[in-house]
């Protein structure tokens, strides 16, 4: 109940303050676009039999990169989701912390012991270790 | 009108910093490492850095032919734009900053992970084996260091009650942040490097074993906007720990605001090339493991800590 009144209370951003993201946001892209096409523009342009193959610094190019890749990447992506999903549960604790007092503390130590339990259970799996 | 003269002013501002760091981190790395450095062109060689840009510009934009071509194009574009756009929250003094957002410090991590995808979208586009191999270890670098990164600003935005970057600054009035929160300040660094790419941390890149990692088919200009988003990438990070840990533009009052913000910024600047000329680079499974398994649980454990310390205090 009281978590919801504070975040009635906050103060809302005015448009205004999105106004000036707008501009940095058309001048930022206006300049990628901009060194982007000077560069386009000013080269030369000139084809050869070397160009046209992977750059691998010399040694002979082992050609196209659509290849089977080590499942290890996934896993460490899918493990981000689950561990940035319960990191953010914090933040809104973090800005509400004075408020919430010692009965918030206690309910966020309930969550971290949530969270540990989890980060233990994928430790035990070995998900996190690269070595086998 | 004047909001329009701040974005101008910040946008130019960085971009020199950033085109400026190039020459000097070599000099910096140079002196540190008992060399002479570019000193050629002009004063100290400072005009290495227009020569460069030129350079840069003249040179042929190549897209290879069995790259993916808009994927090829869209990936530096995105680490310029999205770095830049970082800067929105960045309080440079009390009146120079874009915009005072009430969601600050979410909007900085919000616009600071959008890099990993410059990353993976450059490196699977170049359809090169190294470069898939450099963006998919920077990709899973970066993802990692970014679940702590924002956990470890938590601390700060308990003792603080707002996720407004100015109402950080002006908590830091009498102590700053970074004697309250120390642990949070080496974690945040540390994730700062990570997050950049930056060496020790530059896995993704890694010369010795990746060629040049996920940009290793990039030329001419679209080369140099990666080296322009890693250069605002340590601006940015340098910036952020200077606010949330050393009060910001607060300081005595012989100098303007700004001129304080900018000493600071740069102090830590110079630390991310100190860290370039001193120390190796890990490997990947140690930097990974690392992260996960002390980084983690150490920034939960400050978390808790700092909670109970400050509701004790509290009564």
């Amino acid at each position: 109940m009281s978590a919801l009144t504070i975040l009635l209370d906050a103060n809302v951003n005015s448009s205004a303050n999105y106004f000036q993201i707008g501009i940095q946001l058309l001048v930022a892209i206006g300049i990628v676009i901009v060194m982007m096409v000077a560069s386009h523009l000013l080269g030369p342009k000139r084809s050869t039999s070397e160009k046209l193959e992977n750059f691998a610094s010399g040694i002979e190019s082992h050609g196209n990169a659509r290849a089977p890749m080590a499942i290890k990447y996934f896993l460490v992506a899918i493990l981000f989701v689950l561990f940035d999903v319960e990191v953010i549960f914090f933040y809104p604790y973090a800005v509400n912390f004075k408020e919430l007092g010692w009965t918030g503390f206690w309910e966020v130590l309930l969550f971290v012991a949530f969270f540990l339990v989890g980060f233990i259970y994928i430790i035990k799996k070995k998900a996190l270790q690269w070595e086998d | 009108m004047q909001h329009i003269w701040i974005v101008l002013g910040v946008l130019f501002v960085l971009l020199n910093i950033a085109a400026g760091l190039i020459w000097l981190e070599r000099r910096m790395l140079a002196m540190w490492q008992d060399r002479l450095g570019p000193n050629r062109a002009g004063p100290l060689g400072i005009l290495i850095v227009l020569a460069d840009t030129l350079k840069l510009f003249f040179k042929e934009d190549w897209i290879p032919p069995f790259a993916d071509k808009w994927v090829f194009i869209t990936a530096p574009a995105i680490v310029v734009a999205s770095v830049l756009m970082s800067f929105v929250i960045i309080p440079f003094s009390p009146s120079i900053i874009v915009s005072d957002l009430n969601v600050g410090i979410l909007f900085f991590l919000a616009m600071s992970s959008l890099g990993v995808y410059s990353i993976v979208l450059g490196g699977w586009a170049s359809n090169n084996k190294y470069s898939l191999l450099g963006a998919l270890r920077g990709a899973s670098q970066m993802i990692a260091y970014e679940v702590f990164m924002g956990l470890s600003l938590m601390g700060i935005v308990m003792l603080t009650g707002s996720f407004k970057l100015s109402d950080i600054v002006n908590a830091q009035k009498d102590v700053w942040f970074v004697f309250k929160q120390p642990v949070a300040l080496v974690i945040f660094f540390i994730a700062g490097v990570a997050e950049t790419h930056r060496l020790p941390f530059d896995i993704p890149e890694a010369e010795s074993e990746l060629i040049a990692g996920f940009h290793s088919e990039y030329s001419g200009m679209k080369f140099g906007m990666f080296f322009i988003g890693e250069y605002l990438g340590v601006t940015l990070i340098s910036a952020m720990t200077a606010t949330m840990f050393f009060g910001g533009w607060l300081g005595p009052a012989f100098l303007p605001p700004w001129a304080w913000f900018f000493i600071k910024t740069f102090a830590f600047i110079l630390f991310f090339i100190l860290l370039r000329a001193s120390l190796p680079r890990p490997r990947y499974d140690q930097l990974m493991e690392t992260g996960w398994k002390v980084l983690l649980p150490l920034v939960l454990l400050n978390l808790m800590v700092t909670g109970a310390i400050a509701l004790w205090i509290r009564g």
